[in-house]
């Protein structure tokens, strides 16, 4: 009797517990399921329509897979945009990771006038948006000043192979670009540099190690949490960038005579599945690298 | 020769230019500034470029001569600018637009975060994955059938159509709030939870009275970041509510077409023609109040990691 006296006022506060918890989340439970989840079904419902909007009403009519095969078989711009957007992805994401280490490790030092740049480098945070990004490419703001139109460099990139050259063209072009989608991550950088000890570089440093060492062994170590995190924000924010060419096209198509919400919404659905695998490859690629050199 | 290297003086002038142990040298500071400036310059010369050439006359940005210093300060591509913008109505939409729904996406997000930090119940690990997948989920797998929707209902156009998300934990980037809070909350000591709770404080009291003023930082840093993100973002925001507000990003947007409705291209003279330098002011004016918040509260902006406590797993 006892035992279970003492068995169910147990019970019922690790209850009482879960159902407090539960009335947190309860409001964001209920907003993923109206906001996230139902419009996700229904796209995925569109996607497999041919859909018609008239003014009172949606018309569906089921197409099975057309609108998927045609945006990968029959489509000229698609594939070509997704091949871009996996290109550039792939080339941004290490550009980003390693000058936002680089910048994060300066700030990390003690120097006169560090508030003044400190300031700069997170201007990025503020300013990068759409319309901005699109005026200041558009006046040729944004792009590395005229080093892809050098002759030498016309030359050397004809040179290369067709796979190199995009990536490498891309690089030349929108180097600076990209700078401007790094400065959240400098922001986590800097924050994992700080929780660093400095007593274990003046350690290491006093066993005579070099600061390359310490850098190798010490530093990039303690970065791998942060460098995943970082990678995934990137890839995200690149994906979801209103400017992205993919996504522009996917939004032209939704208004086109041609196209029409069910065409787009498949178009949405290859794109995300191809931003996940990216996703996917990128993560397993740091996770293996992080066990590595922990 | 062997005297000469470690004489005392070539031994300090070594120091001093390579640094020592205790400190950098020359060499090594200079080559830190000289880097620092370099991608400084980067950051800062599309705003100069943007700047200087927003305040070009015509003739300035047809003589090739000026590139970076004007010959006078023109400030006749503002007044377009504003014009086109429609500055003060637009800016005060933009504001409301943006500072809304981020208020009720922190309040949110901060009972979200905290029922996460500090219960235990079953399905916890399935609430964080469906947080992390909608941060991925790409907004247009979403966003059309909510605009159908909306327009069924008759709320496209209206700020509603982004308030209600945001008041429901789905708004832009709730999910990076959401961890925000669920990190600043969990470092909160139990102890005083557990002795108010002894005292018969109910749940929502202690959340409001103990984990909101500790939270504080959280909750600054989130709603300025939000704010800057909903200023920004244009994809949503052009899609449901095209046709009833117009924020300063979405007129920006279609600058050149706004600029021809107020200026028709037959009938102004050649100096009044849409140029960049007008451009160049329109989109200058639009981060202007980026800017200004941005210098404001740049304590918060640089030092938001270490004050809200986000370690980064």
């Amino acid at each position: 009797m006892t035992g279970r006296g003492s068995f169910r006022p147990e019970i019922s506060l690790r209850v009482r517990e879960a159902l407090h918890g539960y009335g947190f989340i309860l409001i964001w439970v209920l907003g993923f399921a109206l906001f996230t989840a139902l419009p996700l079904a229904q796209t995925f419902h569109y996607s497999v329509n041919q859909v018609t909007v008239s003014a009172a009403s949606i018309n569906l009519n089921f197409v099975e897979w057309a609108n998927y095969t045609r945006a990968l078989f029959t489509d000229p711009n698609f594939v070509e945009l997704l091949v871009g957007y996996t290109i550039e992805t792939l080339v941004s994401v290490p550009i980003v990771l390693i000058f936002a280490m680089i910048i994060a490790m300066f700030l990390n030092l003690k120097f006169r006038l560090k508030g003044v740049f400190r300031v700069i480098f997170f201007l990025p945070i503020v300013i990068t948006s759409g319309p901005v990004i699109k005026e200041l490419t558009a006046q040729g703001a944004a792009s590395a000043p005229g080093i892809a139109s050098l002759p030498a460099v016309i030359d050397f990139l004809e040179q290369l192979p067709r796979a190199l050259r995009t990536p490498v063209e891309y690089l030349l072009t929108s180097f600076i670009l990209i700078l401007w989608f790094s400065g959240v991550q400098i922001l986590i950088y800097l924050s994992s540099l700080q929780k660093v000890d400095r007593s274990v570089y003046e350690a290491a440093a006093i066993d005579g190690a070099s600061s390359w060492e310490i850098f190798w062994k010490i530093i990039l170590p303690s970065l791998s949490t942060a460098t995943v995190v970082n990678a995934v924000y990137t890839i995200v924010t690149l994906s979801h960038f209103s400017e992205n060419k993919v996504i522009r096209y996917i939004y032209d198509q939704t208004y086109d005579v041609q196209g029409g919400i069910g065409y787009a919404s498949a178009m949405a659905f290859i794109y995300f599945g191809v931003m996940v695998v990216l996703l996917g490859i990128v993560y397993l690629f740091l996770i293996q690298w992080a066990k590595r050199t922990a | 020769m062997q005297q000469v290297l470690h004489h005392p003086i070539v031994e300090r002038l070594r120091g001093l230019l390579f640094g020592s142990r205790a400190r950098r040298g020359l060499t090594f500071t200079a080559a830190l500034y000289a880097l620092l400036i370099a991608i400084g310059f980067v950051y800062l010369q599309p705003l100069l470029f943007m700047f200087i050439t927003s305040i070009k006359s015509p003739g300035d940005l047809l003589n090739p001569m000026v590139q970076w210093v004007p010959t006078e300060l023109y400030l006749g591509n503002y007044l377009k600018g504003y014009r086109v913008l429609d500055y003060p109505n637009t800016l005060v939409t933009s504001v409301l637009i943006s500072m809304t729904p981020s208020l009720l996406q922190t309040a949110v997000a901060s009972l979200v975060g905290y029922g996460l930090a500090r219960y235990r119940f079953w399905g916890k690990p399935l609430v964080f994955a469906l947080l992390l997948a909608t941060f991925i989920i790409p907004p247009q797998n979403t966003v059309i059938p909510q605009m159908l929707t909306y327009r069924d209902l008759g709320l496209l156009g209206n700020p509603l159509a982004l308030i209600l998300p945001a008041l429901m934990g789905q708004g832009f980037r709730s999910a990076i709030f959401v961890l925000i809070f669920y990190q600043s909350f969990i470092s909160l000591p139990k102890v005083l939870e557990e002795s108010a709770r002894l005292d018969g404080a109910s749940d929502l009291r202690i959340f409001f009275s103990i984990a909101v003023p500790s939270a504080l930082p959280a909750y600054i840093v989130s709603f300025i970041f939000s704010t800057v993100w909903y200023w920004n973002e244009t994809f949503l925001t052009v899609i449901f509510l095209e046709g009833g507000v117009t924020t300063l990003p979405m007129q920006l947007s279609r600058f050149t077409q706004a600029y021809e409705n107020l200026y028709p291209p037959g009938t102004v003279n050649i100096f009044d023609r849409l140029n960049e330098a007008v451009k160049m002011s329109g989109t200058f004016l639009n981060i202007l109040p980026l800017l200004v918040i941005y210098f404001v509260l740049q304590r918060w902006f640089v030092e938001s990691v270490e004050m809200t406590g986000i370690t980064g797993e």
